[in-house]
């Protein structure tokens, strides 16, 4: 019996280190192929374990391209101040509906969970916001329909609801009210899960891309995953190759291109969420006692 | 037990003066509450709203109010129409394919993790698992056509297990393995928190007591930590099962193309397409009120079903 335990360990310590490369390849693969001559690149078949060649063409090429640089500010704005407002919106509703006296607290509730598992659909939400709300190329078209996840707000109602009474209630003897005790209490002592719901609400921003498709026009007005779905998925890194050589050199080069974009599209999001991992499963888990 | 309640009713305040006490003593949280309510309003309950124009021939000159009413118009010629299988069976077949292969993955996968001798290992892989999900669709979507090309990686893989290669995304009969492998490989780690979670709180003290009982690993795995963690995978089930109509149209869109039209339009791409494409507002709609219904019905048996046979349910 316990050699066979010891077969199982093995199996299972095997398995994960097959999965692991499994796993990151595809990164590994957009960072090698990256920094890859084009020339060389477009030959090659197979795994990329290794730049084939090495040059740095790639990320000078695109750092020319001014649409890139317009995109990463724009998602950068966006993310700024989504998440502000996600967390104000969020942090306030959940806020108010973890005090136990309000009487209408479960109606509340209710009417909010509901919009979970219930929606107009795509199409007059649409027409709301861009004929009757007139948001059309407005960021507020990005930012006002996803203002609070209640699947967030009740994470975060849950957590704010197992705070410690007694802060509060010694903070009210002290004369302080409700906006007072939400800043500066239970805010503050929230901030694990506050911390996370940032990383959720800032990754939504950083990747969204379809909502932006339909409501902003102007290209100038674009963020960054339009961008990006241009170059990687329409194929048109025309505007990026031009005056450099013949067509089939210009397809070469637009292929180490697009590796480029996605490591610098990518990368941001890739180095906060490490730091926050340890909070996922304590906010996963608070969440899932409500159920 | 009659008279105990007549009895309380007497020392009971009328409903009245209970709310009108409860908005003095709150007034605050209830004017803090106005813009938090204002945006599910707006954003919520007036979409709802909105969906009204699947019963009308909706010109947005005219607006919602204004516009000629049909009926159930929209939603027969839909159920008419050629498409309307074809969506379907789109949708249950990437949908069910989904869940027969996804959802037991990550399970899977944080059953093997808890099993791990070594924490630390176990970390480093829960992170490196997570990562895939952090990455914006159409990073992952043009990774996979790229992948997926003759010459891609993907096929060259495969060459060695004696297969031809061949551009997968221009064949119909691979999209939905093609779907289906890429949103396991994304969201594996992810979907395996949850279940981590419970894992690890589940008492350690049902473990030794199963020890005593001469009970091997295996026999633990099947006789305590898999009820242990039973309510969360029910919930996580019922949650996928209302989910069965609608596939997303994201992943969809970024990833179809003239030769896989038909097995991967499905019913939300069909909205979009038919919506934002050919302007047909009211038809869409119809299409979309239908498929939000279904949904809303399918949670509710899943949950209803739960609820008599396991004691689990959403509510």
């Amino acid at each position: 019996m316990k050699s066979k335990i010891k077969t199982f360990d093995v199996v299972n310590i095997l398995f994960m280190l097959i999965l692991i490369p499994i796993m990151l390849y595809p990164i590994w693969h957009v960072v090698m192929a990256s920094f890859s001559e084009s020339s060389l690149l477009t030959g090659h078949t197979g795994l990329i374990l290794k730049p084939q060649g090495f040059s740095v063409d790639s990320y000078r090429l695109m750092a020319k391209n001014p649409m890139i640089f317009k995109g990463y500010l724009n998602t950068i704005f966006i993310v700024v101040v989504g998440v502000t407002l996600n967390i104000a919106f969020t942090a306030l509703g959940a806020y108010c509906l973890s005090r136990k006296d309000l009487y209408w607290q479960k109606h509340i509730m209710m009417l909010m969970v509901f919009t979970m598992y219930f929606s107009g659909g795509l199409i007059p939400r649409y027409l709301m916001i861009t004929q009757s709300y007139h948001l059309t190329n407005s960021y507020w078209s990005l930012i006002l329909p996803g203002l609070i996840s209640t699947y967030n707000l009740i994470i975060m109602r849950t957590s704010f609801a197992a705070l410690p009474d007694s802060l509060e209630e010694s903070a009210k003897l002290d004369g302080a009210g409700a906006i007072r005790i939400l800043v500066s209490i239970v805010i503050p002592l929230s901030m694990p899960v506050i911390a996370v719901m940032i990383l959720y609400y800032a990754v939504g921003h950083w990747n969204a891309w379809f909502d932006a498709s339909i409501y902003i026009k102007e290209r100038e007005k674009f963020p960054l995953q339009l961008i990006l779905r241009e170059i990687l998925i329409i194929n048109d890194t025309n505007s990026m190759t031009q005056g450099s050589g013949d067509a089939s050199d210009q397809m070469a080069i637009g292929e180490t291109v697009k590796y480029a974009v996605i490591v610098v599209s990518t990368l941001p999001i890739l180095c906060v969420y490490p730091f926050l991992q340890k909070y996922f499963q304590k906010g996963v888990m608070i969440g899932a006692v409500k159920g | 037990m009659q008279k105990i309640k007549k009895q309380s009713d007497i020392y009971k305040e009328s409903w009245f003066t209970t709310v009108s006490k409860d908005f003095k003593r709150n007034r605050t949280i209830y004017l803090l509450l106005i813009p938090v309510l204002l945006y599910y309003i707006m954003f919520h309950y007036a979409p709802m709203y909105g969906s009204v124009i699947a019963f009308q021939n909706f010109k947005p000159q005219k607006g919602i109010l204004g516009s000629d009413f049909v009926g159930l118009m929209h939603f027969k010629n839909f159920f008419n129409s050629p498409f309307f299988g074809r969506v379907l069976l789109n949708t249950l077949r990437i949908s069910f394919s989904s869940i027969i292969f996804g959802f037991p993955a990550p399970i899977l996968l944080a059953l093997l993790l808890n099993e791990l001798k070594f924490p630390r290992f176990a970390k480093v892989v829960q992170n490196i698992t997570y990562m895939p999900h952090f990455i914006s669709l159409v990073v992952i979507c043009s990774l996979i056509r790229e992948f997926t090309l003759d010459t891609g990686v993907i096929n060259y893989i495969l060459g060695f297990f004696g297969f031809e290669a061949t551009s997968l995304l221009n064949f119909p009969q691979y999209f939905t393995t093609v779907y289906v492998a890429s949103g396991i490989w994304q969201e594996i780690g992810w979907g395996s928190i949850i279940y981590l979670a419970a894992l690890s709180g589940l008492d350690p003290a049902l473990y030794e007591a199963a020890t005593i009982d001469g009970a091997n690993r295996f026999d633990q795995m099947l006789h305590v930590t898999l009820p242990g963690i039973l309510p969360t995978i029910v919930i996580m089930l019922i949650l996928k099962l209302g989910q069965v109509l609608s596939v997303g149209y994201e992943k969809i869109i970024l990833l179809y193309n003239d030769n896989t039209m038909s097995v991967a339009d499905v019913i939300s791409t069909y909205v979009y397409a038919k919506g934002l494409l050919d302007l047909d507002w009211s038809f869409s709609s119809a299409v979309g009120l239908f498929n939000s219904i279904i949904n809303f019905l399918f949670l509710n048996v899943a949950n209803f079903i739960s609820k008599k046979t396991s004691e689990y349910s959403l509510w």
